[in-house]
């Protein structure tokens, strides 16, 4: 028998995996969630079709999207994630004693629950004492912050599907709102590879760098994407993701990691040419 | 609210002509010329099979429009009995056509109209066509937030004294901002001086399917009422109702319709009719509660914010507001010191939001059966971003959207009249010959008849610097107005 799961990339690229078994399938509120298990991914978490994360991967962008700006900003004491219901964040966040407190902002309680159960590495990040989940709509949560926060964490990934809130101006305004006067904000970027992406890739950082005096685009290689090509955001109200990098510091926390070294900290910011191209149009259309 | 006869309801006679017609695969020698989309692929790819497979001319299986006695009548019944109506007509021009069907049923020229100057242009328009004579009756305005509220019993009684002659009186309920009149009393004061009384329900169609909504015009004992079935009833754009009581002559209402009415109606307007008759009939209570809740949750959302306010049920005063529509979810914005229209330019420009008006000192959104919690979310986050980065001082804003005009000739003399083209500034005094209004919402500023005061000069330019929309005019900048001479 043959069991493939497969995901359409664009109209005319397909993705797909070969599944050993699905282990869960769920509709929630928000999304349509299934878990598969494959020989080469292990278990992999689908929402409404597309990826969202698995077990062989999943370490490259909660790595990433934690510790890069971990290791810019000299003291974080109170974080917000918002989606990030699976916990990989919030694992990768509880390296860090100086944080006090990280909330977690996921709507949808089932996506924890499936989590929790298929997932329990990812999930025991949730576990931590500093953690507190709330079952609310990432916009709703933003409106009531005001210079709360000393890193913001956007991890949700799709700006057409339930998260679409998410990847608005009024999104980054009220982050930069929610953020203290030295916060930063990193948030899932997509991928900038196929036509049918681009439109979407750079109208997230003309929003973005419209509303942050320091907006800087990152990438890592992640083979579950499309193209297997992902890019992140770092806007910031004052540290600078290179200038204000300080790998010493960082070196001597002695976190171990599978993915983010302080040498890939600072070659992730060194973009291909035709991505560079394509923040610097989104920059140049001001209005 | 009449009970309608449920397992009626499940069927939609026209739809099911249509389905029948589909599967006997009939060769058309008839107009529309595309044949089933044949002729015109680029129209197929556009609108897809279905739609243009649907588009189809009346004929024996399908009823016509003009004179419905099969399916169309069905159809007409079953809308009808779901809306409490003894009549209901199946209208393909827009809940305008309803309206002026309204009018030109209840007067002929000369006779008085009782119409509160706070109407849609369709209502005046009614009035050049067939030159009836309005008798108008101002509105009172919300001392706090500007808006024009709904008629007044003692202006009727006063409008009624003075003119005992008039043949009917006519209602906007709810207004577009979701203010409600007193519509019981209204028809009793009316009827006891003999006089119809024609509603413009477009706003209302909701009222009909949900009994925590206010009173409807059929249920008020309202003669006529005009019901935009394309707003908050999900049918296609330009199909409406137009419902009768029972003290109406129905057949000569159809030969009003039939006087303006297109002989070749669209089967995709008139099937969507019957649909979502039977939608409604089915799931409205259901999903107008929904509504409700969800226009509920922004309000305290948007209130919450600070500066806006989206108001409700407090503005009932128990006469000119009796009662207000909950489901409108209407914003007062010059707190923050931006006109409505400037927040309505704001959420489209920055932050992809499209509302369905602002006006110099509110903003409306449209809250229906098809809105999403998330998109709330936005348009909430969008509204507290928007005080974050452009709020500002608000002296020198004007605060009034409706002034009071001083009418000199009825609108069809005024229209036809003999007439010369001024420079906006050269006009105060003059009588206006044509219409100036904000689009949407829709209701002039000036009408043909009117005097140009000063006041309404300042605000043409107000509304003009401040970025609406404005049309009515022969002249497309409104730079300038046609006079009488």
């Amino acid at each position: 028998m043959e069991f493939w799961f497969s995901e359409m990339h664009t109209d005319n690229v397909k993705a797909s995996i070969r599944c050993e078994k699905q282990l869960y399938s769920g509709q929630s509120d928000f999304q349509r969630i299934d878990v598969f298990d494959s020989a080469e991914f292990g278990r992999f978490l689908v929402s409404n079709g597309s990826v969202i994360f698995s077990e062989k991967d999943e370490f490259i962008y909660d790595e990433m999207i934690v510790h890069v700006p971990m290791a810019v900003h000299p003291d974080v004491k109170h974080v917000l994630v918002i989606g990030g219901g699976d916990g990989g964040v919030a694992r990768e966040l509880s390296h860090y004693e100086e944080i006090r407190t990280i909330d977690v902002v996921e709507p949808d309680e089932m996506f924890v629950e499936v989590c929790r159960e298929y997932f329990p590495d990812n999930a025991k990040g949730l576990d931590d004492p500093r953690v507190t989940i709330y079952n609310q709509d990432g916009l709703r949560a933003l409106r009531t912050r005001h210079g709360e926060y000393d890193l913001i964490i956007n991890d949700a990934t799709d700006p057409f599907g339930h998260t679409a809130g998410l990847f608005t101006k009024e999104f980054y305004g009220l982050c930069y709102k929610a953020l203290k006067d030295d916060g930063i904000m990193v948030y899932q970027h997509g991928s900038p590879f196929y036509d049918e992406d681009e439109a979407a890739c750079q109208a997230m950082h003309q929003k973005a760098f419209r509303v942050f005096p320091i907006c800087r685009v990152y990438q890592a290689h992640i083979p579950t994407c499309p193209a297997g090509y992902w890019l992140f955001g770092f806007a910031s109200k004052k540290y600078h993701p290179l200038r204000d990098f300080d790998a010493k510091r960082w070196k001597k926390r002695d976190i171990k990691t599978w993915y983010y070294t302080p040498n890939l900290h600072t070659g992730a910011f060194m973009l291909p040419k035709y991505v560079e191209e394509l923040m610097e149009g989104a920059e140049d259309r001001k209005k | 609210m009449k009970s309608m006869d449920f397992e009626k309801q499940k069927r939609a006679p026209v739809y099911e002509a249509l389905e029948r017609l589909r599967r006997q695969r009939v060769v058309p020698f008839d107009v529309p010329g595309h044949k089933r989309g044949r002729g015109n692929p680029e129209l197929v790819r556009l609108l897809g099979e279905q739609c243009v497979g649907i588009d189809v001319n009346s004929m024996k299986p399908l009823d016509n429009l003009c004179h419905p006695v099969s399916v169309i009548l069905e159809a007409e019944n079953l809308a009808a009995d779901a809306f409490g109506a003894a009549h209901a007509f199946f209208m393909v021009g827009g809940t305008t056509s309803a309206v002026q069907s309204m009018i030109l049923s209840a007067c002929k020229a000369g006779q008085k109209l009782i119409v509160p100057r706070n109407v849609h242009k369709s209502v005046i328009n009614a009035l050049v066509l067939c030159g009836a004579v309005p008798v108008y009756v101002n509105p009172d305005v919300e001392p706090r937030i500007g808006i024009a509220l709904g008629m007044e019993l003692s202006q009727l009684e006063q409008a009624i004294r003075e003119n005992p002659d008039a043949v009917a009186v006519f209602v906007n309920n709810p207004t577009y901002y979701g203010i409600c009149s007193d519509l019981r009393a209204i028809v009793q004061l009316a009827h006891a001086h003999g006089m119809k009384v024609l509603v413009d329900e477009a706003h209302g169609t909701h009222f009909y399917f949900q009994e925590k909504l206010p009173v409807t015009a059929m249920e008020a004992g309202a003669d006529m009422a005009a019901v935009s079935m394309h707003k908050s009833g999900g049918s296609l754009t330009q199909s409406s109702l137009l419902l009768l009581n029972s003290t109406v002559n129905e057949g000569y209402v159809r030969q009003i319709i039939n006087l303006t009415q297109t002989t070749s109606a669209s089967y995709l307007l008139i099937s969507s009719l019957d649909i979502s008759r039977r939608n409604l009939a089915l799931r409205g209570s259901e999903s107008f509660a929904k509504v409700m809740g969800i226009a509920e949750y922004a309000r305290s959302e948007i209130n919450e914010i600070g500066g806006y306010y989206a108001y409700s049920s407090e503005l009932c005063n128990g006469t000119s507001c009796f009662a207000f529509d909950v489901t409108k979810l209407s914003v007062y914005t010059r707190e923050i010191g931006l006109a409505g229209i400037e927040v309505y330019d704001l959420l489209r420009d920055e932050y992809d939001i499209q509302i369905e008006f602002g006006d110099i000192g509110n903003i409306l959104a449209y809250i229906s059966i098809g809105d999403r919690m998330q998109d709330i979310e936005r348009l909430v986050g969008a509204l507290a971003d928007i005080k974050r980065l452009y709020a500002k001082d608000n002296t020198g804003m004007l605060s009034l959207e409706y002034i009071a005009p001083k009418v000199v000739a009825t609108p069809q003399e005024a229209f036809y009249a003999d007439k010369e083209m001024l420079p906006l500034s050269q006009t105060a005094g003059r009588i206006c010959s044509e219409f100036v209004m904000c689009y949407p919402p829709g209701i002039p500023i000036l009408a043909p008849g009117e005097i140009i005061t000063e006041d309404v000069l300042q605000y043409i330019r107000y509304a003009k610097e401040k970025g609406c929309s404005m049309q009515g005019t022969e002249d497309p900048d409104i730079e300038h107005l046609n006079v009488l001479r």
